[in-house]
């Protein structure tokens, strides 16, 4: 038996195309006369020569881009072992937080001040304590690279944000899941394990890939503590030359560090969304 | 307009999700005061065909017209559209976060501009009728399932829609919830509501059909007066759905 679209349905999808062009049109159109606007408006401002000499010199972004780059070599190791260290951190914390034997109450109420405090200091704060309080104490055995507290700085606050956002995942799953779990016969740990946690994870991938993308900012203020990173080598080129456009390439190499995680992000949340579209039920 | 003129009427109706053909060449006609019900089994379509209906899915062929007016033209405006449909799922999706009375009145209030304090006395007035009115302040968590899904009919009623869509509504209740809510669509019937039903309680099927439809993967497989389909079938399709509902102690 073949089927033969009718004229009927000929005719309904050549106006969803021809719909589908016009609005392909309009926001071409409508992007196009924005942007002109904007343009327009920044390049007619009166100091506009000024500030794109001293900000988007070409010349000087030549000049500064290999030191800036060989800067951003200790940002990425910094984000990567940051990054791994604040998810296991964060996951403890939020385990520990989530927790019910009354065993564990220290541990649970150690979290819940860790979480407190460390989620409203300041990481500027946090890394000054850190990167000059530590090595004057004068212990001998404490690290004093500026390197490993930066790194210890970044994880110490962004553990509690992150630890916050899993304990948000662990709440959201539904409760008759863990019944469901424990009536099969599997333990505490085992229900956490195989049933809550995974459904966790996979609720706050979005506000987690969030955390990490702005860690990976923010591992540019090391350079307070005088590691040479991507923004301190900016700013040792401006020093010298009076010109602020090393910054920007700095900041265009973040965000091109940053860009592939935020795509990774979106497509994540795209395949999962996707992979559980119901279907059938009204 | 004729008082003849279907409410409802679907013109060889298509509809597949990639290659998985779901509906295949479905008509029927619904004129005012009349209810059609739609029987078969799980996946035989009874449900996409529900959502085609309010716009939920877009049909690939075929036609479907609500008073005579094609709603799957180009251009139609698909929330216009809905208002004039009322629908009442499986699993009754009340607000959770509202109370009763609110999830009653959101649409005449949001879609339909009427005023709260109307909208509510119209409200309570059919909680009243329907035994309900002790739970208007209530939240629907902690209503039965019977009184959520007779909650969800109310909701769906309110606005006076042209048309309801009722679809396997008592499915996810017990025998006793079953027949309250049943009990409330034969009072529908009675009023004169136009009405389609997907379900897999024949003998209500029976009691509240006009016109039986027996889909079976995607088509309609035999239809007509609902005695005779189930009693004498003559389809080796519905001869074997309602044998597996004898034996499953349904029919």
């Amino acid at each position: 038996m073949t089927y033969q679209p009718s004229s009927l349905r000929i005719a309904r999808e050549a106006a969803k195309r021809r719909a589908s062009q016009r609005s392909t049109l309009i926001a071409a159109l409508s992007t196009f006369f924005i942007a002109a606007a904007v343009i327009i408006l920044v390049t007619s401002a009166s100091g506009f020569h000024k500030v794109s000499d001293s900000f988007f010199n070409w010349h000087h972004a030549r000049l500064s881009f290999p030191s800036v780059l060989s800067g951003l070599w200790l940002n990425l190791r910094v984000m990567v072992i940051a990054e791994i260290c604040v998810l296991i951190l964060g996951l403890l914390i939020a385990l520990a937080r989530t927790s019910i034997s009354p065993v564990l109450y220290p541990i649970r109420l150690a979290a819940t001040i860790y979480t407190d405090i460390f989620r409203g200091l300041p990481l500027l704060l946090v890394l000054l304590l850190v990167g000059f309080g530590i090595p004057g104490l004068g212990i001998s055995w404490l690290p004093s690279s500026t390197l490993l507290l930066g790194i210890v700085s970044l994880v110490l606050t962004y553990s509690a944000y992150v630890a916050e956002v899993i304990r948000a995942g662990i709440e959201a799953v539904h409760p008759a899941q863990r019944m469901a779990a424990r009536a099969l016969g599997l333990t505490a740990s085992q229900t956490q394990r195989t049933v809550i946690l995974p459904q966790a994870l996979r609720k706050v991938t979005p506000p987690l890939l969030n955390d990490l993308v702005s860690l990976q900012k923010d591992s540019g203020l090391i350079s307070v503590l005088g590691a040479i990173d991507a923004i301190r080598e900016a700013r040792i080129y401006s020093a010298l030359t009076f010109n602020f456009t090393s910054y920007v390439v700095a900041g265009a190499l973040f965000v091109a560090l940053t860009i592939p995680l935020t795509r990774f992000t979106d497509w994540l949340t795209r395949r999962q969304d996707k992979a559980r579209n119901q279907q059938g039920q009204f | 307009m004729s008082t003849h003129q279907p409410v409802l009427s679907l013109r060889n109706v298509r509809k597949s999700f990639g290659d998985d053909l779901v509906l295949q060449d479905i008509s029927f006609d619904l004129l005012p005061h009349q209810v059609t019900v739609l029987i078969g089994a799980s996946g035989s379509g009874k449900s996409t065909l529900m959502r085609c209906i309010n716009l939920l899915e877009e049909i690939d062929d075929g036609q479907i017209l609500l008073d005579g007016l094609d709603i799957t033209a180009p251009g139609t405006a698909a929330d216009g559209i809905r208002s004039q449909i009322g629908s009442v799922f499986q699993s009754f999706n009340l607000f959770s976060h509202l109370t009763v009375l609110t999830n009653i009145t959101l649409a005449s209030r949001k879609v339909h501009g009427i005023d709260r304090a109307v909208a509510e006395a119209q409200a309570m007035e059919l909680l009243e009728r329907f035994g309900l009115s002790a739970k208007a302040h209530t939240y629907p968590d902690l209503l039965s399932g019977g009184q959520q899904q007779r909650v969800a009919i109310l909701r769906a009623l309110i606005t006076k829609p042209k048309l309801l869509l009722l679809d396997e509504v008592t499915s996810a209740l017990d025998p006793v919830l079953i027949a309250e809510v049943l009990a409330l669509i034969g009072e529908l019937k009675a009023e004169g509501h136009t009405m389609v039903i997907a379900t897999h309680e024949m003998g209500f099927a029976r009691k509240v059909a006009d016109e039986l439809i027996f889909l079976e993967h995607g088509s309609v497989a035999e239809r007509g007066d609902p005695a005779r389909l189930l009693t004498e079938p003559t389809s080796s399709g519905l001869q074997a759905f309602l044998a597996a509902m004898r034996t499953a102690g349904r029919l």
